[in-house]
């Protein structure tokens, strides 16, 4: 189902393809149910491509935002996803011929007066999708008041409960999402037009002609005709721009299906049984989670270690690089940090595994907040510790070892667990630059089902099941280590709670 | 106070924290055996002295010879600290030192504490260390509590315990820095008691204590300082019934 690329090695016989498939229907999205499957009208045309161009397509999933920033930096070859061709488009990336035409449908709250022209729009609230023609054409449209969504479900659904007044989005997208709500009502008249294409790498003119000449037979041969008539997206315009017959060679066996899914209000019971279902997913969606989170601590403990050393006992270059380590890390948000690492990067000829970038970016983040936990416990050490260890003949280096940093460690232990419980949450953060994490999970399962909240609430319960026997560890650790606050011959088991006071 | 080369000597000794001066010039041998107690009002400088000889402090000018080795300080531009921190970890390997707040390891059992030094520094294997503790806990008293924590432990037992520890690298000078200033008054003589064994056995030890009644009692000679100099040096009877110096005396006048 779901795929993690992890090398960046292009292999000639592969067509890495991109599209973000959060509330991506009809283009590429998943299917509904136990082992929902990717399907879509795009995700019918590149395979087609692809088996025309003789290589195997691979999917990666990115987000909206993330898509073409991704092909710079290698994550696929091509994006597929509604991409439209234009000027402002073409700047960055070279395109395919076009594989669709369509227009942009404006969908209001039923019972709203006809609406001819945009400018009959002032004064209402409009929404659409970022870096869309309907975003433009909205902004050109004085006293109109344009909200961009993430997730195309939301902006009908606001519509629909009344927080907006409208969308504005290309008509595959109104026809799929706004048809099984109720409440909705479509707009007649057509607003612009737009084509979409394939996107890839600028200057890749091989694979450009490649796809090309793949697209044309796709077109040709009546298998483009085909799988648009299935989508029930195969319009007269469409026809028109292919020479071919206005009619659907084939009735529309995807759109129903689609709309019987979207149709159905399952019962309590069928939700629960759905929930369960979930589990699996979500599980692999942990295990990532839990391993990120512990190898970027590893990171950061190592990280934090060495800055408090050089902060504290460093010669001033060192102790000045540790400190503006710290002080930059610790003012700037951990998004931010996140996002110059996987997408800035590459910008100087860095270009790193998702994963690679995604550790890098957590570890280098909490490290400066562990240096301070660390030097703050070096420094809460009696001086007169390391006096002793000194005229007893140690050097620094073995008074450090033996005397000082042993007993920081205890004091530093409940900040650290602490830090840890914070890193796990933090690093839903990851799911932005492509890692199939626990939250990555839960953003896939709430827009394939349109159900945020059950949803939401079982992840939550995950992440705190995930966080607790972390908790539990720090605490028995804790107690082990407070040999000066228990009474002598006294280990504590790991179950054990912290008792009261102490008997004489 | 004469000898060929005595074991402790210093040669006008200097200490300055930035414009304050604290030690201006003071100058002091101890002979193999002898046990000082350095007497004076508090700010005198005499903590300072002390912990400059184990180089805890480094002096601003000033030489120092114990046991064989000898380092001369001179402004602190002109010594590279290294070198300087060098000869002073092997100078400290011959000096002990005890500290008011004891300063043990809270988180080792007395028997680690006192094994701890001899395993690192001198590459002793556990065993060895361990059997070589027990023994000089035996010797303050303390063979019982080996496996306990300094938290478990009265003061008293604690002072004896920074004692051994010291003891445990066998230094051929010990300091101590007030010993009982922290203790509860009838936990000072147990430590006490421990210092005249140590005397007795031929121990050089260099005292900075407020108790007068054990400086008088077990001290060779005494040395009392003022405003970081030393004022007078005299045997412990005689500084207490015929002080030299007028200082002297107004400082012991709740003592004669």
């Amino acid at each position: 189902m779901a795929v993690f690329t992890q090398g960046l090695v292009a292999q000639d016989n592969v067509l890495r393809w991109g599209a973000d498939p959060d509330s991506n229907a009809p283009f590429s999205f998943f299917e509904r149910g136990e082992n929902g499957a990717l399907t879509g009208f795009e995700y019918d045309i590149i395979t087609a491509v692809a088996k025309r161009m003789g290589r195997e397509p691979v999917f990666v999933r990115n987000d909206w935002d993330g898509l073409i920033p991704g092909l710079a930096r290698g994550l696929y070859d091509v994006v597929i996803c509604g991409i439209e061709i234009n000027a402002q488009h073409a700047a960055e990336v070279d395109f395919s011929m076009p594989y669709y035409v369509t227009f942009e449908q404006l969908v209001l709250r039923a019972g709203e007066p006809e609406v001819t022209s945009l400018d009959q729009l002032k004064g209402k609230s409009i929404g659409t999708l970022d870096q869309t023609a309907a975003l433009r054409m909205l902004k050109a449209t004085p006293g109109v008041n344009v909200k961009a969504y993430d997730e195309e479900v939301n902006a009908y659904q606001d519509t629909a409960n009344g927080r907006i007044d409208g969308v504005l989005l290309d008509y595959p997208i109104a026809l799929y999402y706004a048809t099984p709500m109720h409440g909705l009502e479509f707009v007649p008249k057509p607003f612009g037009q737009i084509s979409y294409g394939v996107a890839m790498e600028k200057g890749n003119t091989a694979l450009q002609q490649e796809i090309n000449n793949a697209l044309a037979e796709v077109i040709a041969s009546g298998e483009m005709r085909d799988i648009l008539s299935r989508w029930k997206l195969w319009t007269p315009a469409v026809a028109q721009a292919f020479n071919q017959p206005a009619e659907p060679s084939l009735p529309p066996t995807s759109y129903e299906a689609f709309m019987v899914a979207a149709a159905t209000q399952p019962t309590l019971v069928e939700r629960l049984w759905r929930y369960w279902g979930f589990l699996p997913f979500l599980a692999e969606g942990a295990w990532v989670t839990l391993y990120v989170s512990l190898l970027s601590m590893i990171i950061a403990v190592s990280v934090g270690f060495l800055s408090a050393i050089m902060r504290v006992f460093g010669p001033w270059p060192l102790r000045w690089v540790a400190t503006i380590y710290i002080e930059v890390i610790r003012g700037t948000p951990l998004f931010i940090q996140l996002l110059i690492i996987f997408y800035g990067l590459p910008n100087i000829g860095i270009k790193l595994d998702p994963l690679v970038a995604g550790l890098l970016g957590l570890g280098l983040n909490y490290g400066a907040y562990e240096a301070e936990n660390y030097r703050a416990g070096l420094m809460s050490i009696p001086k007169g510790q390391m006096e002793a260890a000194r005229a007893l003949g140690m050097t620094q280096a073995q008074g450090l070892r033996f005397v000082v940093i042993p007993q920081a460690f205890r004091l530093v232990l409940p900040p650290v667990t602490n830090d840890f419980i914070s890193l796990l949450k933090d690093s839903s953060l990851v799911s932005m630059i492509t890692i199939l994490d626990l939250t990555g999970a839960y953003r896939q399962l709430a827009t394939t089902y349109y159900d945020y909240f059950g949803t939401g609430l079982l992840v939550a319960a995950v992440y705190l099941l995930l966080g607790l026997p972390f908790v539990r560890l720090a605490r028995w650790t804790e107690q082990r280590l407070a040999v000066d606050t228990r009474r002598p011959g006294h280990r504590p088991g790991i179950f054990a709670l912290p008792k009261g006071k102490k008997k004489a | 106070m004469e000898g060929t080369e005595s074991l402790v000597s210093v040669v006008g000794l200097h200490k300055s924290y930035d414009e304050v001066e604290v030690l201006k010039g003071v100058s002091l041998n101890v002979e193999e055996g002898d046990l000082v107690s350095i007497i004076g009002p508090s700010g005198c400088g005499k903590s300072t002295f002390l912990r400059c000889m184990n180089f805890l402090e480094i002096p601003t000018a000033g030489t120092i010879s114990i046991a064989g080795v000898t380092i001369q300080c001179h402004s602190l531009d002109e010594a590279p600290e290294a070198a300087l921190q060098e000869k002073a970890h092997l100078l400290r390997q011959q000096v002990g030192m005890v500290f008011q707040q004891f300063n043990l390891f809270p988180h080792k059992t007395i028997l680690e504490n006192v094994a701890l030094a001899p395993m690192i520094v001198k590459n002793q294997v556990r065993g060895e260390a361990e059997e070589k503790a027990r023994g000089v806990l035996a010797k303050v008293g303390l063979a019982d509590f080996a496996d306990r924590y300094p938290a478990n432990l009265s003061g008293g037992q604690q002072q004896r315990a920074g004692i051994a520890r010291a003891l445990a690298m066998t230094p051929r000078v010990m300091l101590y820095d007030e010993p009982t200033s922290a203790l509860d008054p009838e936990l000072v003589d147990e430590v006490l008691q421990v210092m005249k064994d140590l005397d007795r056995e031929g121990m050089t030890q260099i005292v900075v204590t407020h108790e007068m009644r054990f400086a008088r009692d077990a001290s060779d000679y005494i040395v009392f300082m003022e405003g970081g100099h030393i004022v007078e040096i005299s045997d412990e009877d005689e500084i207490f019934e015929n002080p030299k110096d007028e200082r002297t005396r107004r400082f012991l006048k709740r003592f004669i």
